[in-house]
Protein backbone atom coordinates (compact mmCIF):
# COMPACT_ATOMS: atom_id res chain seq x y z
CA UNK A 1 0.00 0.00 0.00
CA UNK A 2 1.62 3.68 -0.96
CA UNK A 3 1.14 7.06 0.71
CA UNK A 4 -1.21 7.66 -2.10
CA UNK A 5 -3.71 4.25 -1.14
CA UNK A 6 -3.86 5.46 2.31
CA UNK A 7 -4.97 8.95 1.45
CA UNK A 8 -7.50 8.10 -0.71
CA UNK A 9 -8.80 5.74 1.64
CA UNK A 10 -9.04 8.46 3.91
CA UNK A 11 -10.70 10.42 1.74
CA UNK A 12 -13.42 7.31 0.95
CA UNK A 13 -11.80 6.61 -2.64
CA UNK A 14 -10.80 3.58 -4.76
CA UNK A 15 -7.41 2.45 -4.17
CA UNK A 16 -5.31 3.14 -7.31
CA UNK A 17 -5.52 0.47 -10.31
CA UNK A 18 -2.05 -0.32 -9.92
CA UNK A 19 -2.07 -1.59 -6.75
CA UNK A 20 -5.64 -4.13 -7.39
CA UNK A 21 -3.05 -4.96 -10.25
CA UNK A 22 -0.05 -6.35 -7.66
CA UNK A 23 -2.46 -7.75 -4.99
CA UNK A 24 -4.50 -9.74 -8.58
CA UNK A 25 -1.29 -10.88 -10.16
CA UNK A 26 0.71 -11.99 -6.50
CA UNK A 27 -2.28 -13.62 -6.01
CA UNK A 28 -2.80 -15.57 -9.17
CA UNK A 29 1.07 -16.33 -9.23
CA UNK A 30 0.99 -18.28 -6.10
CA UNK A 31 -1.54 -20.29 -7.59
CA UNK A 32 -0.46 -20.77 -11.41
CA UNK A 33 2.97 -21.28 -9.89
CA UNK A 34 2.51 -24.32 -8.05
CA UNK A 35 -0.59 -24.90 -10.72
CA UNK A 36 -3.14 -26.04 -7.90
CA UNK A 37 -6.63 -25.13 -7.80
CA UNK A 38 -8.60 -23.34 -5.32
CA UNK A 39 -10.66 -26.89 -4.80
CA UNK A 40 -7.33 -28.80 -4.34
CA UNK A 41 -6.49 -26.01 -1.95
CA UNK A 42 -9.38 -26.26 -0.05
CA UNK A 43 -9.52 -29.61 -0.07
CA UNK A 44 -5.80 -29.58 1.30
CA UNK A 45 -6.84 -26.73 3.80
CA UNK A 46 -9.67 -29.72 5.23
CA UNK A 47 -7.40 -32.50 5.34
CA UNK A 48 -4.64 -30.20 7.12
CA UNK A 49 -7.37 -29.09 9.79
CA UNK A 50 -8.39 -32.85 10.00
CA UNK A 51 -4.85 -33.74 11.16
CA UNK A 52 -3.89 -30.74 13.21
CA UNK A 53 -7.38 -30.96 15.13
CA UNK A 54 -6.36 -34.86 16.18
CA UNK A 55 -3.63 -33.16 18.26
CA UNK A 56 -4.60 -30.15 19.00
CA UNK A 57 -7.91 -28.16 19.56
CA UNK A 58 -7.78 -25.02 17.10
CA UNK A 59 -10.26 -22.85 16.04
CA UNK A 60 -11.56 -23.21 13.03
CA UNK A 61 -13.12 -19.99 12.13
CA UNK A 62 -9.79 -18.07 12.70
CA UNK A 63 -7.43 -20.73 10.87
CA UNK A 64 -6.02 -19.96 7.35
CA UNK A 65 -4.42 -22.07 4.71
CA UNK A 66 -3.02 -20.11 1.91
CA UNK A 67 -0.36 -19.60 -0.68
CA UNK A 68 2.11 -16.60 -0.56
CA UNK A 69 4.71 -16.58 -3.14
CA UNK A 70 8.08 -14.31 -3.37
CA UNK A 71 11.25 -14.24 -5.47
CA UNK A 72 9.58 -17.47 -7.68
CA UNK A 73 9.36 -19.16 -3.86
CA UNK A 74 5.62 -20.61 -3.26
CA UNK A 75 5.42 -21.56 0.49
CA UNK A 76 2.04 -22.64 1.80
CA UNK A 77 1.43 -20.65 5.05
CA UNK A 78 -0.63 -21.90 7.94
CA UNK A 79 -1.90 -20.08 10.67
CA UNK A 80 -3.73 -21.77 12.85
CA UNK A 81 -4.67 -20.64 16.23
CA UNK A 82 -4.43 -23.34 19.12
CA UNK A 83 -6.82 -23.22 22.14
CA UNK A 84 -5.43 -26.33 23.94
CA UNK A 85 -3.63 -29.41 23.48
CA UNK A 86 -5.49 -32.63 23.18
CA UNK A 87 -2.63 -35.38 23.33
CA UNK A 88 -0.62 -36.28 26.45
CA UNK A 89 0.80 -39.60 25.67
CA UNK A 90 0.91 -41.51 22.13
CA UNK A 91 -1.59 -43.82 23.59
CA UNK A 92 -3.63 -41.04 23.54
CA UNK A 93 -3.26 -40.29 19.69
CA UNK A 94 -4.00 -43.85 18.48
CA UNK A 95 -7.84 -43.85 20.03
CA UNK A 96 -8.44 -40.34 18.24
CA UNK A 97 -7.27 -41.24 14.73
CA UNK A 98 -9.34 -44.46 14.95
CA UNK B 1 29.43 -28.19 -32.22
CA UNK B 2 29.76 -25.81 -29.00
CA UNK B 3 30.25 -22.49 -30.24
CA UNK B 4 30.37 -18.95 -28.58
CA UNK B 5 27.39 -17.65 -30.28
CA UNK B 6 24.95 -15.81 -28.29
CA UNK B 7 21.30 -17.95 -29.35
CA UNK B 8 18.74 -15.45 -27.62
CA UNK B 9 15.10 -16.54 -27.69
CA UNK B 10 13.26 -13.61 -27.78
CA UNK B 11 9.51 -14.84 -26.11
CA UNK B 12 6.54 -13.39 -24.00
CA UNK B 13 3.78 -16.36 -23.63
CA UNK B 14 0.69 -13.67 -24.62
CA UNK B 15 0.89 -12.09 -28.03
CA UNK B 16 1.33 -8.82 -29.26
CA UNK B 17 3.69 -7.09 -26.72
CA UNK B 18 6.53 -6.56 -28.79
CA UNK B 19 8.45 -9.45 -29.58
CA UNK B 20 9.07 -8.69 -32.82
CA UNK B 21 10.11 -5.58 -32.55
CA UNK B 22 12.27 -6.00 -30.12
CA UNK B 23 14.13 -8.88 -32.18
CA UNK B 24 13.93 -6.01 -35.14
CA UNK B 25 15.56 -2.96 -33.52
CA UNK B 26 17.81 -5.38 -31.41
CA UNK B 27 18.96 -6.86 -34.76
CA UNK B 28 20.14 -3.57 -36.21
CA UNK B 29 21.33 -2.01 -33.11
CA UNK B 30 24.24 -4.89 -32.70
CA UNK B 31 25.05 -4.90 -36.33
CA UNK B 32 25.32 -1.31 -36.52
CA UNK B 33 27.96 -1.77 -33.08
CA UNK B 34 29.92 -4.44 -35.26
CA UNK B 35 28.44 -7.55 -34.59
CA UNK B 36 27.79 -10.26 -36.67
CA UNK B 37 23.91 -10.88 -35.88
CA UNK B 38 21.06 -13.14 -37.81
CA UNK B 39 17.51 -12.63 -36.63
CA UNK B 40 15.73 -16.53 -37.12
CA UNK B 41 11.84 -15.81 -37.53
CA UNK B 42 10.59 -18.71 -35.40
CA UNK B 43 6.43 -17.58 -35.96
CA UNK B 44 6.18 -19.76 -39.02
CA UNK B 45 2.07 -19.09 -38.26
CA UNK B 46 2.15 -15.96 -38.84
CA UNK B 47 5.80 -14.30 -39.87
CA UNK B 48 6.25 -10.70 -39.44
CA UNK B 49 9.82 -10.12 -39.13
CA UNK B 50 10.43 -10.03 -42.34
CA UNK B 51 8.27 -7.06 -42.91
CA UNK B 52 9.60 -5.33 -39.65
CA UNK B 53 13.07 -5.24 -41.39
CA UNK B 54 11.93 -3.98 -44.77
CA UNK B 55 12.84 -7.16 -46.41
CA UNK B 56 9.28 -9.20 -47.34
CA UNK B 57 9.94 -8.00 -51.41
CA UNK B 58 14.11 -9.72 -51.21
CA UNK B 59 13.00 -13.16 -49.87
CA UNK B 60 13.67 -16.31 -52.21
CA UNK B 61 14.35 -19.32 -49.80
CA UNK B 62 13.23 -19.46 -46.21
CA UNK B 63 14.22 -21.86 -43.76
CA UNK B 64 12.21 -24.67 -45.24
CA UNK B 65 14.25 -25.08 -48.21
CA UNK B 66 17.48 -24.98 -45.89
CA UNK B 67 16.00 -27.77 -44.01
CA UNK B 68 14.84 -29.58 -46.96
CA UNK B 69 18.26 -29.16 -48.19
CA UNK B 70 16.98 -27.71 -51.41
CA UNK B 71 19.22 -24.93 -50.88
CA UNK B 72 22.15 -23.61 -48.95
CA UNK B 73 22.17 -21.80 -45.88
CA UNK B 74 23.44 -18.72 -47.17
CA UNK B 75 21.03 -18.70 -49.96
CA UNK B 76 18.04 -18.34 -47.68
CA UNK B 77 20.09 -15.89 -45.31
CA UNK B 78 18.85 -12.19 -46.55
CA UNK B 79 21.32 -9.61 -45.58
CA UNK B 80 19.85 -6.36 -44.88
CA UNK B 81 21.33 -3.34 -47.61
CA UNK B 82 22.08 -0.94 -44.94
CA UNK B 83 23.05 -2.88 -41.89
CA UNK B 84 25.45 -5.90 -43.68
CA UNK B 85 26.31 -7.17 -40.41
CA UNK B 86 22.43 -8.47 -40.18
CA UNK B 87 20.96 -11.13 -41.79
CA UNK B 88 17.58 -12.71 -41.53
CA UNK B 89 16.25 -16.10 -42.02
CA UNK B 90 12.98 -15.54 -43.07
CA UNK B 91 10.25 -18.12 -41.57
CA UNK B 92 8.74 -20.78 -44.39
CA UNK B 93 5.67 -21.78 -45.43
CA UNK B 94 2.70 -22.28 -41.75
CA UNK B 95 2.59 -26.19 -43.27
CA UNK B 96 5.84 -26.22 -41.89
CA UNK B 97 4.40 -26.57 -38.71
CA UNK B 98 2.74 -29.91 -39.53
CA UNK B 99 6.36 -31.65 -39.70
CA UNK B 100 8.99 -29.32 -37.73
CA UNK B 101 10.20 -30.75 -34.81
CA UNK B 102 12.82 -28.90 -31.87
CA UNK B 103 15.48 -31.14 -33.50
CA UNK B 104 14.76 -29.64 -36.90
CA UNK B 105 15.03 -25.49 -35.24
CA UNK B 106 18.16 -27.16 -33.31
CA UNK B 107 19.92 -27.88 -36.87
CA UNK B 108 19.28 -24.43 -38.47
CA UNK B 109 20.37 -22.37 -35.24
CA UNK B 110 23.49 -24.84 -35.55
CA UNK B 111 24.22 -23.70 -39.05
CA UNK B 112 23.30 -19.98 -37.87
CA UNK B 113 26.30 -20.39 -35.15
CA UNK B 114 28.46 -21.19 -37.30
CA UNK B 115 28.82 -17.63 -39.03
CA UNK B 116 27.25 -15.54 -36.61
CA UNK B 117 28.01 -13.94 -32.91
CA UNK B 118 24.55 -13.51 -32.13
CA UNK B 119 21.44 -15.68 -33.02
CA UNK B 120 18.33 -13.83 -31.93
CA UNK B 121 15.21 -15.86 -31.97
CA UNK B 122 11.74 -14.19 -32.89
CA UNK B 123 9.36 -16.99 -30.73
CA UNK B 124 5.91 -17.23 -31.57
CA UNK B 125 3.20 -16.75 -29.00
CA UNK B 126 1.92 -19.57 -26.51
CA UNK B 127 3.44 -22.53 -25.07
CA UNK B 128 2.55 -24.66 -27.35
CA UNK B 129 4.48 -26.32 -30.08
CA UNK B 130 6.17 -23.20 -31.65
CA UNK B 131 7.91 -22.10 -28.22
CA UNK B 132 8.45 -25.39 -27.68
CA UNK B 133 10.47 -26.27 -30.94
CA UNK B 134 12.44 -22.34 -30.63
CA UNK B 135 13.06 -23.23 -26.82
CA UNK B 136 14.75 -26.10 -27.72
CA UNK B 137 17.52 -24.35 -29.79
CA UNK B 138 17.89 -21.22 -27.65
CA UNK B 139 20.38 -20.80 -25.02
CA UNK B 140 19.06 -17.57 -23.11
CA UNK B 141 16.35 -15.75 -23.15
CA UNK B 142 14.67 -12.67 -23.05
CA UNK B 143 11.11 -12.10 -21.73
CA UNK B 144 9.22 -9.37 -23.65
CA UNK B 145 5.82 -8.36 -21.18
CA UNK B 146 4.21 -4.70 -20.73
CA UNK B 147 3.15 -3.66 -17.82
CA UNK B 148 -0.48 -5.19 -17.62
CA UNK B 149 -1.81 -8.37 -15.61
CA UNK B 150 -2.35 -10.51 -18.47
CA UNK B 151 0.86 -9.87 -19.97
CA UNK B 152 2.95 -9.93 -16.92
CA UNK B 153 1.16 -13.74 -15.72
CA UNK B 154 1.54 -14.92 -19.18
CA UNK B 155 5.22 -14.43 -18.98
CA UNK B 156 5.59 -15.73 -15.29
CA UNK B 157 4.20 -18.87 -16.64
CA UNK B 158 6.78 -18.70 -19.56
CA UNK B 159 9.95 -18.18 -17.18
CA UNK B 160 8.67 -20.91 -15.56
CA UNK B 161 8.68 -23.49 -18.81
CA UNK B 162 12.58 -21.52 -19.68
CA UNK B 163 13.54 -22.28 -16.50
CA UNK B 164 12.66 -26.03 -16.88
CA UNK B 165 14.55 -26.22 -20.08
CA UNK B 166 17.39 -24.84 -18.45
CA UNK B 167 17.64 -21.95 -20.26
CA UNK B 168 19.98 -19.03 -19.31
CA UNK B 169 20.35 -16.35 -18.33
CA UNK B 170 16.75 -15.31 -18.39
CA UNK B 171 15.82 -11.10 -18.64
CA UNK B 172 13.61 -8.90 -18.67
CA UNK B 173 12.13 -6.47 -21.05
CA UNK B 174 9.63 -4.30 -19.94
CA UNK B 175 7.66 -2.54 -22.88
CA UNK B 176 5.19 0.07 -24.27
CA UNK B 177 5.85 1.68 -20.83
CA UNK B 178 3.65 4.99 -19.91
CA UNK B 179 5.54 6.99 -17.47
CA UNK B 180 2.45 9.31 -16.85
CA UNK B 181 0.51 6.55 -15.86
CA UNK B 182 2.96 5.22 -13.83
CA UNK B 183 3.35 8.06 -12.00
CA UNK B 184 -0.20 8.08 -11.38
CA UNK B 185 -0.30 4.48 -10.32
CA UNK B 186 -2.75 3.75 -13.06
CA UNK B 187 0.09 0.98 -14.08
CA UNK B 188 1.99 -1.32 -12.55
CA UNK B 189 5.66 -0.14 -12.36
CA UNK B 190 9.16 -1.05 -13.11
CA UNK B 191 9.80 -2.31 -9.92
CA UNK B 192 6.33 -4.11 -9.21
CA UNK B 193 7.03 -6.26 -12.67
CA UNK B 194 10.52 -6.88 -11.61
CA UNK B 195 9.86 -7.68 -8.05
CA UNK B 196 7.61 -9.92 -9.22
CA UNK B 197 8.75 -11.74 -11.92
CA UNK B 198 11.89 -12.17 -10.06
CA UNK B 199 14.16 -11.22 -13.56
CA UNK B 200 16.78 -9.04 -13.82
CA UNK B 201 15.65 -6.26 -16.12
CA UNK B 202 17.76 -5.85 -19.02
CA UNK B 203 15.77 -2.87 -20.21
CA UNK B 204 12.43 -0.99 -20.83
CA UNK B 205 11.00 1.01 -23.42
CA UNK B 206 8.80 3.82 -23.73
CA UNK B 207 5.32 3.85 -25.11
CA UNK B 208 6.29 5.80 -28.66
CA UNK B 209 4.27 6.86 -31.41
CA UNK B 210 7.24 6.69 -33.82
CA UNK B 211 7.46 2.57 -33.60
CA UNK B 212 4.52 2.32 -35.46
CA UNK B 213 5.83 5.04 -38.03
CA UNK B 214 9.26 2.95 -38.07
CA UNK B 215 6.89 -0.05 -38.87
CA UNK B 216 5.23 1.56 -41.54
CA UNK B 217 8.29 2.20 -43.24
CA UNK B 218 9.99 -0.79 -42.55
CA UNK B 219 12.53 0.96 -41.09
CA UNK B 220 13.54 -0.31 -37.18
CA UNK B 221 14.10 3.05 -35.01
CA UNK B 222 17.68 1.89 -34.28
CA UNK B 223 18.44 1.90 -38.20
CA UNK B 224 18.35 5.81 -38.07
CA UNK B 225 19.94 6.28 -35.15
CA UNK B 226 17.23 8.67 -34.23
CA UNK B 227 16.39 9.91 -30.78
CA UNK B 228 12.95 8.89 -30.69
CA UNK B 229 12.20 7.91 -26.79
CA UNK B 230 11.79 4.03 -27.54
CA UNK B 231 15.07 4.39 -30.24
CA UNK B 232 16.98 4.78 -27.25
CA UNK B 233 15.67 2.33 -25.53
CA UNK B 234 16.45 -0.35 -27.93
CA UNK B 235 19.66 1.21 -28.32
CA UNK B 236 20.68 0.47 -24.22
CA UNK B 237 19.24 -2.98 -24.67
CA UNK B 238 21.52 -3.92 -26.88
CA UNK B 239 24.57 -2.57 -25.37
CA UNK B 240 23.84 -4.14 -21.98
CA UNK B 241 23.52 -7.04 -23.83
CA UNK B 242 26.99 -6.74 -24.95
CA UNK B 243 27.92 -6.13 -21.53
CA UNK B 244 28.09 -2.61 -21.58
CA UNK B 245 27.30 -0.97 -18.20
CA UNK B 246 24.59 1.49 -19.14
CA UNK B 247 22.10 2.80 -16.01
CA UNK B 248 18.85 2.47 -16.24
CA UNK B 249 16.21 5.12 -16.40
CA UNK B 250 13.13 4.30 -14.14
CA UNK B 251 10.27 6.92 -15.40
CA UNK B 252 8.62 6.94 -12.27
CA UNK B 253 11.68 8.28 -10.45
CA UNK B 254 12.86 10.97 -13.70
CA UNK B 255 12.06 14.56 -12.94
CA UNK B 256 13.22 17.25 -10.06
CA UNK B 257 10.14 19.05 -10.01
CA UNK B 258 8.19 19.93 -7.18
CA UNK B 259 5.34 18.43 -8.74
CA UNK B 260 7.82 15.01 -9.76
CA UNK B 261 9.09 14.52 -6.07
CA UNK B 262 5.17 14.48 -4.48
CA UNK B 263 4.15 12.34 -6.85
CA UNK B 264 7.28 9.78 -5.73
CA UNK B 265 6.49 10.35 -2.04
CA UNK B 266 3.04 9.36 -2.90
CA UNK B 267 3.94 6.16 -4.33
CA UNK B 268 6.46 5.29 -1.23
CA UNK B 269 5.18 1.79 -0.21
CA UNK B 270 4.29 2.18 3.24
CA UNK B 271 3.33 -1.34 3.74
N1 LIG C 1 7.13 0.63 -27.42
C1 LIG C 1 6.06 0.61 -28.22
N2 LIG C 1 5.31 1.73 -28.41
C2 LIG C 1 4.25 1.73 -29.22
N3 LIG C 1 3.81 0.67 -29.90
C3 LIG C 1 4.48 -0.49 -29.76
C4 LIG C 1 5.64 -0.59 -28.92
N4 LIG C 1 6.10 -1.85 -29.00
C5 LIG C 1 5.28 -2.53 -29.83
N5 LIG C 1 4.30 -1.72 -30.30
C6 LIG C 1 3.20 -2.10 -31.23
O1 LIG C 1 2.57 -3.25 -30.72
C7 LIG C 1 2.17 -4.12 -31.74
C8 LIG C 1 2.67 -5.51 -31.52
O2 LIG C 1 4.07 -5.53 -31.65
P1 LIG C 1 4.86 -6.83 -32.16
O3 LIG C 1 4.32 -7.31 -33.46
O4 LIG C 1 6.31 -6.53 -32.06
O5 LIG C 1 4.44 -7.86 -31.02
P2 LIG C 1 4.71 -9.43 -30.97
O6 LIG C 1 4.93 -9.75 -29.52
O7 LIG C 1 5.76 -9.82 -31.90
O8 LIG C 1 3.31 -9.99 -31.45
P3 LIG C 1 2.95 -11.51 -31.84
O9 LIG C 1 2.76 -12.23 -30.54
O10 LIG C 1 1.69 -11.40 -32.61
O11 LIG C 1 4.09 -12.05 -32.63
C9 LIG C 1 2.64 -3.50 -33.04
O12 LIG C 1 1.59 -2.81 -33.63
C10 LIG C 1 3.73 -2.52 -32.58
O13 LIG C 1 3.85 -1.44 -33.44
MG1 LIG D 1 5.73 -11.31 -33.46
Amino acid sequence: MTLRDIIFKLLGRQKTSASTARERLQLVLAHDRCDLSPELLDQMRREILDVVAKYVEIDIEEGAVSLETEDRMTALVANLPIKRSLVTTSSDNDETAS
Amino acid sequence: METNTRIILICSGKGGVGKTTLTANLGIALARQGVCTAVLDADFGLRNLDLLLGLENRIVYTAQEVLEETCRLDQALVKHKQEPNLSLMPAGNPRMLDWLKPKDMQRIVDMLSEKFDYVLIDCPAGVEDGFRNAVAASKEAIVVTNPEVSAVRDADRVIGLLNTHGVKPVQLVLNRVRPKMIASQEMLSVDDVTDILALPLLGLVIEDEQVIVSTNRGEPLTLTGGNSPAARCYSNIARRLQGEEIPLIDPSKQGSGVRDKLKRLMQTKIF
